[in-house]
């Protein structure tokens, strides 16, 4: 366990600038909000920008394989913007998870996803932690037959990634969307809305075999970079809930001077930094390859998820009742994190995992 | 100067003065003057103005070549703030005289701030200094003062101006202990022990030759002192499982009979709070040696006592029948706090002193909102009003 560098390069520092103000001019608050009224018309778009033109879809595929050959250190500062201005992109689903299994699987498909021309998601619910054993669908004749609830990012994507029952172990098969029904479900964050995804006797192809090793690694980069997510859930709500208190004004006095809310915001802020620690060192953990991974995710998911939705709730709390309103945006960030907490394996579970990685048996 | 250039200097010093033949003192002395004490030090005051990077491996080096170390444990207070305090306000003379021996362990120093009616107020402090000819005479109490029985020199904030609002009132000396003035007396804690003192401070003459800092900017100086106070209580680097928590994994480990759910829940939650907390130090060091300082260790120090209080509540509920008994309640007069090195009672007791020494956890709280958030001050009535009209 050596010391690894927990702060940001300069790299990172412009990469950041670059997808902030790319968010800034392209991804409309207003729009994020009317996806809970089921309008969507401004995903592909957005996405189109951000994986396409930013680069950011190939950010974890190596240069030969036609991506930006970057590291989780850099997807984590992105998934920290996203967080940060509640994007919704499918890029934790598609360039993070489903990419990690294709560059498992040696796919082909990677080169496709890389440049944004293809989206993929794996399809499992998503409450599913690496730690758990996913749904595997029927299969006959290579054709796919059966129903995953709740997955992310299958709205958005064009192919799936689904795990199959073969008599040798579960392995992955490639489905065209277009083959199954997908049916939208109406969830607690419509910024990453969910899907009931329906397979009768889809033709699928086989992308990995024995691909229980690669499910549970593309889940766990993507539980250990959720983390960032989270971090920048709770940025925000921190930011934004500061600034409110300096200019609110009740009994004739700035709230934020009131030490009974002072002291709340210290405390959040103190949490806040914390969970940047935990989440940066899950980033590079994974980044440098160390052998500290597995304890460093799960620190960072145990962490981080009760964090961003302690942040959120702190935020309605503090705003009071334009906390409570569809007009303010803190209920998108409170609907996110909740969510969070529960994607890809409950704090709960990430502790139970750790209690087995740093031997503290129950 | 590289590395390499440093271990250059560091192997002459030690072809120079063989630490296996050359009496302790004298081979100490011989450091500081040869600029290999604290490397981060201006040149003549036992450094070499380099990184403090570099300080681990200096000490690593002279280590191994058997070197004796100037024993720091026994000497805290004045390495960690007399030193930093001095060397940024004192005189050229001043840091001629204070600072080698300081290093060298050859004096040791306490500190005199807090007050019975002074704590988190510390403005407010009533120890009186009086002109007295080329000095200053000062009467007063002075109470939490650790090491005051063995010290040779206090650095002291005393009131000499009565008649100014409080923050201006005040001047920075340093306080020879052995005036017959000074008394000394041990102060029991929560603990039984006594890791500190009062002091009475009864006509106490101190030349103005050690005032630091002009007169009236003691609060200034004292803050600086404090500043080291607080990075030197939150900043420790630690590996992972070192400290609380590792004592309490290790009674878990070894107590599988003691065992239930829901302390298995609370170990696991204060064990992934404990390695955050660890790697938001780990995070705030790096940040530090690239030059960033600011009020975010008062944030790790707020963290730091929450989890020693929790872990050491959770560590007796854990003995079960054993944490109803407690190791030594005789009154002894410790050196050093070695948490780890006590009962499990003694740490559930003396950790709730980490939320009051050096900032209560709520100043802390306000200083972060403060400085940190950019939140309005906290309502100062008394900030323009002279200090000896203040109630009191």
């Amino acid at each position: 366990m050596s010391e690894l560098d927990l702060l940001y390069s300069e790299i990172e520092d412009d990469l950041r600038a670059s997808v902030r103000s790319l968010l800034a001019a392209r991804c409309d608050p207003a729009a994020v909000v009317a996806m809970y009224d089921g309008d969507r018309s401004h995903v592909a778009e957005l996405w189109s920008c951000l994986a396409a033109d930013l680069g950011l879809a190939g950010l974890l595929v190596p240069e030969e394989r036609g991506g930006q050959g970057a590291s989780a250190r850099e997807a984590a500062v992105v998934l920290e913007e996203l967080g940060l201005s509640m994007a919704p992109v499918p890029f934790l689903t598609s360039s993070v998870i489903a990419t990690t299994l294709l560059l498992h699987a040696h796919s082909e498909l990677v080169g496709a996803v890389a440049a944004g021309e293809r989206t993929a998601a794996l399809v499992v619910p998503w409450s599913t932690a690496a730690s758990d054993t996913v749904p595997a669908l029927r299969l006959t004749e290579g054709r796919v037959s059966g129903t995953v609830t709740s997955v992310a990012g299958a709205l958005e994507a064009d192919v799936l990634l689904v795990p199959v029952a073969t008599p040798t172990g579960v392995a992955i098969y490639a489905v065209e969307q277009s083959a199954t029904s997908v049916t939208p479900v109406v969830s607690l964050d419509m910024t990453r809305q969910l899907a009931d995804v329906a397979f009768d006797g889809s033709p699928g192809t086989l992308v990995l075999a024995d691909a229980k090793p690669a499910i549970r690694a593309a889940l766990g980069v993507g539980a250990a970079l959720l983390a960032s997510e989270q971090v920048g859930v709770a940025r925000w709500c921190l930011d934004t809930t500061v600034a409110y208190l300096k200019e609110r004004r009740q009994f004739g006095r700035v709230l934020g001077g009131f030490q009974a809310l002072k002291h709340r915001l210290a405390d959040l802020y103190t949490s806040v930094e914390s969970a940047a620690a935990a989440a940066r060192y899950a980033a590079v953990a994974l980044a440098t390859g160390d052998p500290d991974v597995a304890v460093a995710a799960a620190v960072a998911q145990a962490y981080c998820s009760d964090l961003a939705v302690a942040a959120a709730e702190e935020a309605v709390q503090l705003h009071a009742g334009i906390g409570m309103t569809w007009e303010h945006p803190a209920h998108l960030y409170l609907k996110r994190a909740k969510s969070d907490q529960i994607a890809l394996g409950t704090p709960g579970a990430h502790r139970t995992h750790l209690a087995a990685l740093v031997d503290l048996p129950r | 100067m590289s590395r390499a250039d440093l271990s250059q200097r560091v192997e002459r010093f030690l072809a120079a003065h063989d630490p296996t033949t050359t009496e302790r003192l004298e081979f100490l002395r011989a450091r500081y003057d040869a600029g290999l004490a604290w490397i981060s030090y201006p040149e003549g005051h036992g450094g070499l103005g380099l990184s403090q990077d570099l300080q681990p491996e200096l000490d690593r080096i002279l280590a191994e070549a058997g070197a004796p170390d100037n024993n720091p444990q026994a000497n805290t207070i004045g390495l960690g703030m007399a030193a930093p305090t001095i060397l940024a306000f004192g005189t050229e003379e001043q840091k001629q005289r204070y600072l080698r021996p300081l290093w060298t362990g050859e004096e040791v120093w306490c500190q005199l701030f807090s007050e019975p009616g002074a704590g988190s107020d510390l403005a407010a402090l009533a120890t009186r200094a009086v002109r007295d000819g080329d000095g200053w005479t000062v009467n007063g109490q002075k109470v939490w003062t650790s090491s005051a029985h063995l010290a040779k020199f206090a650095i002291l904030v005393a009131r000499t101006n009565p008649d100014l609002p409080k923050h201006r009132g005040m001047t920075y000396f340093l306080c020879d202990m052995n005036h017959p003035g000074i008394d000394v007396r041990p102060l029991r804690q929560i603990t039984g022990e006594a890791e500190f003192n009062e002091v009475f401070l009864t006509d106490v003459w101190i030349p103005d030759s050690q005032r630091l800092g002009d007169e009236g900017q003691g609060w200034a100086v004292a803050n600086a002192t404090l500043s080291n106070e607080r990075v030197a209580i939150g900043g420790k680097a630690a590996p992972r499982e070192s400290g609380m928590i590792g004592v309490v994994a290790r009674t878990w480990r070894d107590r599988p009979e003691r065992r239930t759910p829901e302390l298995h829940d609370r170990l696991l939650r204060l064990w992934v709070d404990a390695e955050v907390s660890r790697l938001t130090g780990v995070r705030l060091r790096q940040k530090l040696a690239q030059g960033q300082p600011g009020p975010e260790g008062s944030a790790m120090k707020l963290t730091f006592a929450r989890l020693a209080q929790q872990l050491s509540g959770l560590e007796l509920e854990l003995l079960g029948e054993d944490g109803l008994r407690f190791d030594d309640w005789t009154l002894t007069r410790p050196d050093r706090v070695d948490l780890l090195a006590r009962g499990a009672g003694y740490r559930f007791l003396r950790a709730k002193g980490n939320s009051i020494e050096g900032g209560t956890s709520e100043i802390l709280r306000n200083i972060v909102a403060e400085r940190v958030l950019g939140l309005p001050s906290e309502h100062r009535i008394d900030k323009d009003v002279p200090w000896k009209e203040l109630a009191k």
